[in-house]
């Protein structure tokens, strides 16, 4: 009974705020908005015992990725151009790729042969660092290389911005 | 916390749900209360440090005996207060925002080690619960800035924001040789695995030096991490008014005040949690003292600490404060992480 509820109010929290998310004509309440439903999927971890993901997914998208989605809305921010358009060019293709998606993840919750037995909910922190250094390695290791990728290309694309930069300044100066 | 639910089982005739909804509910009013008391005492204590730092008295009149009634005086005028939202303003965020900020700091609360079995909610992942919790504050001071449609404080949000994601990766970096020597996330774990006098605190130098940088890498971010001096980017008065709560008054702008002493409170009991010892008495023949009591003591001198360091040293510029997290803290915090487990490795202290 208890557990129903909390389930309930748990994908409320995940699933309205999703609705608000698209559906807002302002891109930056949107942004906000997506905190709850980040939330919400953090509680959602946390009920099925997946104690590390959950406290992960605080970590990485509340304190890191939806930092970044903020900070990028509010500088692309314009006053004028604040509110968002919702013609049907604007809600076709994404209505689309989200059937698409919903398709894709229906034949697999139907596909799939759940093992519905309740199991005990133990700490898992230990668990995943032995796999992630044992079992899983190379994909942590090939993950953690891709990232140093990204790194280095947001790096190299950010220095030479600068130097175009320098050079318009120094256009300017000419002129 | 045994105690606690047997007396909810038994004398109160509840069953295990029920016991534990009672306990939380028991655990978050008690948390919260001690929150709004450690605000109010930190209040008087900033002003009286503030004012032994700058030789003058600081508040002496209210409640006769230096001044000590002024903090709870302050909080009584403050609560009568006009609460104005400007016109201009997201008023749903606008007041959400400091909900925000305060529920970042009360939920890592929780997890804070007060005594043998007494801690709100004993979390195998206890620390990384902590850190993970106090970036809702993040978001907080975000939306705060941006609903008060005012460009200072929007100045001071958005340094507020950079200035916590960047030092959140040393203050996490400097804890993890303690989690090493601990081999585990649990803080319970981690002040018993310091068990012994003050000799076996992972600050100790001799033991492993390593963990004592570790402890001073984490000081300077945890100042960072709180918006404190010399730290105090995003609030720098000189320039940006009060930063994200320019435009915050009363009963608001008290709980963005309460966060920020809940917070300064919270980083300083994680630092005597990891470091000196959490609730065990620096010396074995003082088991006498009551376990909160020694951590409490060393949470309140540590804080003491931090406003030592607040009213002595001028504010940082910006890319002074950047250049210090990326180019010297977290290179210094990486290499402290390595430099701890070789060293553990060679003197047999890995579990």
């Amino acid at each position: 009974m208890i557990r129903d509820l909390v389930f309930v109010a748990l994908a409320l929290l995940a699933v309205v705020p999703a609705i608000w998310v698209v559906s807002s004509r302002n891109i930056v309440h949107a942004g906000f908005a997506l905190l709850f439903t980040l939330l919400g999927v953090a509680g959602l971890y946390a009920f099925l015992g997946a104690d590390f993901l959950a406290v992960t997914q605080l970590m990485v998208y509340v304190g890191g990725v939806l930092v970044l989605i903020l900070f990028t809305v509010m500088m692309t921010h314009v006053p004028a151009a604040g509110k968002r358009r919702h013609g049907l060019d604007r809600l076709v293709p994404p209505a689309v790729f989200a059937a698409a998606v919903f398709g894709v993840l229906y034949k697999v919750i139907t596909g799939v042969n759940w093992q519905a037995t309740a199991v005990p909910s133990k700490a898992t922190t230990a668990e995943i660092g032995t796999h992630l250094m044992t079992t899983y390695i190379f994909p942590f290791e090939y993950v953690s290389i891709v990232l140093l990728g990204a790194m280095i290309g947001a790096a190299i694309l950010i220095r030479e911005r600068r130097a175009t930069d320098d050079d318009e300044d120094n256009r300017e100066a000419q002129a | 916390m045994q105690l606690l639910y047997d007396f909810f089982t038994g004398q109160m005739g509840l069953d295990a749900t029920g016991a534990h909804v009672s306990v939380a509910s028991l655990m978050a009013v008690l948390m919260f209360t001690v929150m709004a008391i450690c605000a109010i005492f930190f209040t008087w204590m900033e002003r009286k440090v503030a004012g032994f730092m700058q030789s003058r008295y600081g508040p002496m009149y209210t409640g006769r005996f230096h001044g000590w009634a002024q903090a709870v005086a302050d909080m009584l005028k403050i609560l009568g207060k006009e609460d104005i939202i400007p016109a201009e303003a997201d008023k749903g965020m606008f007041k959400f925002a400091p909900i925000l900020v305060l529920l970042g700091s009360l939920l890592a609360w929780a997890a804070i080690p007060w005594a043998p079995d007494f801690v709100a909610a004993d979390l195998d992942l206890g620390l990384f619960y902590i850190f993970a919790a106090s970036s809702l504050v993040v978001i907080g001071i975000l939306m705060a800035g941006w609903a008060s449609n005012n460009k200072w404080a929007l100045y001071g949000a958005a340094r507020g924001a950079a200035q916590m994601v960047s030092y959140e990766i040393p203050l996490a970096l400097a804890a993890v040789p303690v989690i090493m020597r601990a081999g585990s996330l649990n803080p319970q774990d981690i002040v018993i695995s310091q068990q012994g006098g003050i000799w076996h605190w992972n600050i100790n130098p001799i033991a492993n030096p390593f963990l004592f940088v570790a402890f001073i890498l984490y000081f300077i971010a945890s100042i960072a991490e709180t918006n404190r001096g010399p730290f105090d980017m995003p609030e720098t008065e000189s320039e940006l008014v009060a930063g994200y709560h320019t435009e915050y008054t009363g009963m608001r702008f008290a709980f963005f005040f309460l966060a920020e002493y809940a917070n300064l409170f919270l980083v300083s009991m994680i630092a005597a949690m990891l470091f000196l010892g959490g609730w065990w008495a620096p010396l074995p023949g003082m088991g006498w003292i009551p376990p909160a009591l020694n951590f409490i003591i060393k949470g309140v001198l540590l804080v003491f600490l931090n406003m030592w360091v607040r009213w002595t040293l001028p504010r940082v510029r910006v890319d002074q404060l950047m250049y210090l997290c990326w180019k010297v803290m977290i290179p210094a915090s990486l290499l402290c992480v390595v430099g701890a487990g070789l060293w553990m490795m060679a003197w047999g202290q890995l579990k």
